[in-house]
């Protein structure tokens, strides 16, 4: 088996002195989705932040072997690990164009890509990120992310309060970004799960309670139910 | 009329100063969320050495004057800079520790000047042009108004273009609305702290020397006093606004103009009272975000 582009080993995480995540162990292989589920604030955006050194943690976070959990930020993500946050956090004062320039890391950014995937952003590129709507802006924060040749994406939450036909829009980004580069995904949307996710990590009070194959865990309605707390509905769509 | 020009220009030379002064006390706010006490003394150090500079090139001359901005530029980045590495960023996101840091540095500062260039004002020689009047619409403009009023608008001109036209610019802009998203973007932030604070302390520095030619001298106080109304606008224009700073110095310096003559000298308590009202109308100032 491929040696695991991400390994997390008993990584707790707190926000002002409180435990939000503890002893959390997990891989994400080296291709593919693997989804990151649970019920609301188990601790899935924390174990995100968590990997990044967004807020403090202990425990070992591996990133292709390398440990990484004694650096900061910025230095995590200069060794290719890309972010999309939960609630997209563009640069509402800058324009489209700058929030993408200042994400490019390197010499050769991956701007083609960006504008088949989001023709939209293009013509969009001199407008304030922050009159952008809501689905435009998770594409500003999905580019930001795919502009650059990451190892890792680490991606929170993309559908969280979007149209449907926006919903299929980045999934089928993130689609095409997993053909390239293994993603960690958190995600409520089980419909997303099922077509993106290859693997799944089930957090419940801060720990991983279960990981396995996606389509087994969606398909198994008594999983899902206890551990998320909802029927899978995709299954019958 | 002639009044009201007299009192609009005269407000506008003294905005000119308070916008070189909290131009700096914006951005350092905005990006680090650093309340820096001790940009009073980037502007003290930078008159004096810029005066002592330019006194010994060529006193009351054009060029002496020009070495002075030079020099109390460099001087206002160099020290503001050197706070920034040494003192401040031990101490980032340690509000109360940064207030006593920048507070004690700021009292201490007043004190080793006192001992170095005495507690009386020192009277500077300034070029003959500045002493004199310039007549618009009746009213006799002292020719020093025109001087900070260009200073400030050039210094405003620059670091727009250098925050819409540099990389380090988009850093600092994008800083400012969310310094850790800038990380997150694998982007080292805090390098571009010492800059923003090297940034703010030259315009202090060269608000110290136009400072000294405004008020005709120069004094261990001359920052204490102008950090007071710099730190007035910066709330009033909204922290981190640098355009919010600019329109706000003019306001403030306009309206402490009026009020002292109209008012029977209560420009400083109309001030106060402005700022009252600002923060509890609208607390993040004309041009603040919402928190």
């Amino acid at each position: 088996m491929t040696e695991p582009i991400l390994a997390l080993s008993r990584l707790s995480g707190s926000i002002a002195g409180q435990q939000v995540i503890e002893d959390v162990s997990f891989e994400v292989p080296a291709t593919g989705v693997t989804a990151l589920l649970g019920r609301n604030g188990v601790g899935k955006t924390s174990t995100v932040k968590s990997i990044l050194g967004l807020i403090e943690r202990t425990g070992e976070v591996r990133l292709a072997g390398e440990r990484i959990d004694a650096l900061p930020t910025h230095r995590i993500v200069q060794r290719g690990v890309g972010y999309v946050p939960e609630d997209r956090e563009v640069f509402g004062g800058l324009t489209v164009a700058e929030n993408l320039r200042l994400a490019e890391r390197y010499a050769s950014p991956r701007r083609e890509l960006v504008a088949q995937l989001f023709p939209d952003l293009v013509e969009r590129r001199a407008q304030r990120a922050g009159t952008l709507s809501g689905g435009q802006q998770q594409m500003v924060s999905l580019a930001r992310a795919l502009v650059n040749d990451n190892r890792l994406l680490l991606v929170d939450e993309p559908t969280k309060g979007l149209a449907p036909r926006i919903v299929d829009e980045v999934a089928a980004a993130l689609a095409t970004a997993a053909e390239t580069v293994p993603i960690l995904l958190v995600e409520q949307n089980l419909h997303v799960i099922r077509r993106l996710a290859e693997r799944v990590g089930v957090l419940s009070g801060g720990r991983v309670v279960h990981t396995g194959a996606a389509v087994d865990f969606l398909d198994d309605e008594a999983l899902v139910q206890r551990h998320l707390g909802v029927h899978d509905a995709s299954e019958a769509a | 009329m002639s009044t009201v020009v007299l009192l609009l220009i005269t407000g506008l030379g003294l905005g000119a100063l308070y916008f070189l002064v909290a131009s700096g006390l914006s951005l350092i706010y905005g990006l680090m969320g650093v309340l820096n006490f001790a940009h009073g003394a980037f502007l003290t150090i930078s008159a004096f050495l810029g005066w002592e500079a330019g006194r010994r090139v060529s006193d009351g001359t054009w060029w002496g004057l020009a070495i002075s901005a030079l020099v109390g530029m460099a001087i206002g980045a160099l020290v503001a800079a050197l706070t920034e590495y040494f003192l401040i960023r031990r101490l980032y996101e340690r509000h109360i520790e940064q207030a006593l840091v920048t507070v004690g540095l700021s009292l201490a500062s007043v004190a080793l000047f006192e001992g170095i260039w005495g507690t009386d004002p020192i009277y500077t020689a300034r070029p003959e042009w500045l002493t004199q009047t310039t007549e618009i619409l009746g009213a006799k403009i002292p020719n020093d108004r025109f001087l900070l009023i260009a200073c400030a608008l050039v210094v405003l001109g620059g670091i727009v273009l250098f925050l819409h036209r540099t990389r380090y610019g988009l850093i600092i802009r994008a800083g400012v609305e969310n310094r850790q998203m800038v990380s997150a973007l694998g982007i080292d932030v805090r390098r571009s702290f010492t800059l923003v604070f090297a940034i703010g302390g030259a315009a202090a520095g060269l608000g110290g020397v136009l400072a000294s030619v405004y008020y005709g001298y120069v004094s261990a106080h001359l920052g204490s006093v102008l950090l007071i109304f710099a730190f007035i606008v910066t709330v009033i224009g909204g922290l981190g606004s640098l355009t919010g700073a600019a329109v706000a110095s003019v306001l403030v310096a306009v309206l402490q103009q009026f009020a002292n003559f109209y008012l029977g000298g209560t420009g400083d308590l109309v001030v106060v009272v402005a700022l009252a009202a600002v923060l509890l109308v609208r607390p993040r100032g004309l041009m603040g975000k919402v928190a």
